[in-house]
């Protein structure tokens, strides 16, 4: 008799699974509109809405990033079920964070915006990473990957890793004078790519060594 | 030298008061149509109930300043609450949350350098001889925001002359009190401990220079830079530092704190200028704290007519 693995087993936990992350992701956003709305925020509301749905697009590429690796590492399959959700809730904060800036703090100035793109070059850069989210998010259906193909498909969403890096560079190139945040995000983001390299490397000596 | 009185700014360039609705009121009316949020209700109701109430309401200047703005005095609960003190940590609530246990008295000040008089020289005694009075200035943060603020001080010429500098004495440099075990930020090497600061001679005899004590008639917060701090209003706020313990007249152009941490993006002078922007993002317009739109940042942060004079003929691209 085979005993499902701990992991894959059906069932009201499996069930709610996904709900219950869902609704986790919301938490961000919401907690943001409550001290917005009950007055929490400093005294510079603005600020605060622009660096905490910055810091949690951060947050969210990081956690999607991380969800092959533990798959393959720990053999934890159920996470598969919520990478696309939680790559659309990185799409998510990332807007909200993007339109902070277009329509909070410019106020759609747009001759201010486009003069703001190439000389400042941490908005040239998050301005990139945005831009790289929106055909993943766009192309995150099913029918896009039966439409493109497997391979395609993947080779395309593979621009998350590009804009990961911009996110990055993006919150490094804002700092003052502490980039101890930054760089802890830098970290973590070499550790989830070069995991992915390595397991690149290794496969391909692998396939060598066979034939 | 001859220093004007204000007109302060033309009347046409202030953002005339039905133009800009309250920020709080403003943000919550958009996010609640922007999101279409079902709280929309409560929202509507904390922004009923958040009218102003504080100091600020009561307050009136004793004695007014020939320079004072008469624009809107940011609230005393902001003032104290956002605040850019590395010291205390890195974000704006940090110096708030963390300088409690920060010991603003008793306090003693060291008067150094090419001066008549130097030596280490008691808060009280240093202050003793002047009348402090209010001065209402604009306060522009080099990373865009502003605030204007009612501080309580006496002007700095008055207290640099009683010392009698000598014609040695080309600058004047400042230093912030290094306490780490009451200063948790200067713990970790995010600036160079202790922050220090520096002005030409003939800036810090400028009658808008000011060596602050209180905001809003009463003596400063540790958050605000307790017990003694500089004010000088037509420069970046990093230029006027905070818990001064040291006063040194010098010869020679000293470095300071944000210079050395980097020089490309910090000079010596620091002016408010719209027209030369931070490498990494621009000068030109700034949010006044308690506003949605950003407005227009003036020259000299306002203050042309008080301080032009002492730069003319410098490159101020190069002398940012």
């Amino acid at each position: 008799m085979t005993v499902p693995p701990p992991g894959n087993s059906p069932g009201l936990a499996h069930r709610l699974f996904k709900p219950a992350v869902f609704l986790l992701c919301l938490i961000p956003a919401g907690a943001l509109a409550w001290n917005l709305f009950t007055d929490n925020l400093s005294a510079n509301p603005i600020k605060d809405i622009t660096e905490e749905t910055g810091t949690w697009t951060l947050r969210f590429v990081m956690i999607t990033l991380a969800v092959t690796p533990l798959r393959k590492a720990f053999g934890w399959n159920r996470l598969g079920r919520i990478r696309r959700m939680l790559g659309l809730f990185t799409f998510m904060y990332a807007t909200l964070h993007f339109f902070t800036y277009v329509w909070l703090d410019q106020f759609f100035d747009i001759e201010s915006i486009l003069a703001d793109i190439p000389k400042r070059p941490f908005i040239l850069a998050g301005f990139t990473a945005f831009v790289l989210f929106i055909p993943l998010a766009v192309t995150s259906t099913a029918g896009w990957v039966r439409r493109l193909g497997g391979k395609r498909w993947r080779f395309l969403h593979r621009a998350v890793y590009i804009s990961a890096i911009a996110g990055v560079v993006h919150y490094l190139w804002l700092v003052k004078a502490d980039i101890r945040r930054p760089v802890t995000y830098g970290v973590i983001l070499a550790i989830l790519l070069g995991y992915r390299l390595v397991d690149v490397l290794r496969n391909r000596n692998v396939r060598r060594s066979r034939g | 030298m001859l220093i004007r009185r204000p007109h302060d700014i033309p009347s046409s360039e202030i953002t005339p008061e039905d133009s800009y609705l309250n920020r709080r009121e403003f943000i919550r009316k958009t996010a609640a149509l922007g999101a279409g949020m079902a709280i929309a209700g409560a929202g509507l109701t904390a922004a009923a109930t958040a009218t102003a109430g504080g100091p600020q309401d009561k307050w009136r200047p004793k004695s007014p300043g020939p320079y004072d703005t008469d624009e809107e005095l940011t609230p005393y609960t902001d003032i104290t609450s956002y605040n850019n003190f590395y010291e205390f940590g890195i974000d704006k609530g940090d110096p708030a949350a963390n300088s409690g246990s920060f010991k603003p008295s008793p306090w003693k000040v060291e008067v150094a350098g090419e001066a008549k008089k130097t030596g280490l020289i008691d808060l009280e005694d240093l202050l003793k001889p002047h009348t402090p009075v209010d001065r209402i200035y604009r306060h522009r943060c080099v990373e865009g925001w502003s605030m204007v603020i009612p501080w309580l001080g006496i002007p700095l010429a008055d207290v640099l002359n009683r010392f009698g500098p000598t014609s040695k004495a080309r600058y004047v440099h400042f230093t912030t009190v290094l306490r780490p075990e009451e200063m948790p930020g200067q713990k970790r090497s995010v600036l160079a401990w202790p922050y220090v600061e520096g002005l030409r001679m003939d800036e810090a005899m400028n009658p808008l220079t000011l060596l602050a004590t209180g905001i809003y008639g009463k003596s400063l917060l540790n958050q605000n830079g307790a017990p003694l701090r500089l004010v000088v209003p037509w420069k970046y706020g990093f230029k006027s530092i905070k818990s001064i313990v040291k006063i040194n007249f010098i010869g020679t152009q000293p470095k300071t704190t944000w210079e050395l941490s980097a020089p490309g993006e910090y000079g010596f002078y620091s002016n408010v200028n719209p027209e030369v922007d931070h490498p990494r993002w621009s000068q030109a317009r700034e949010r006044r704290i308690g506003e949605f739109f950003k407005r227009k940042t003036l020259m000299f942060n306002g203050y042309g007519e008080q301080v032009a004079s002492m730069y003319s003929g410098m490159d101020l691209r190069k002398n940012f």
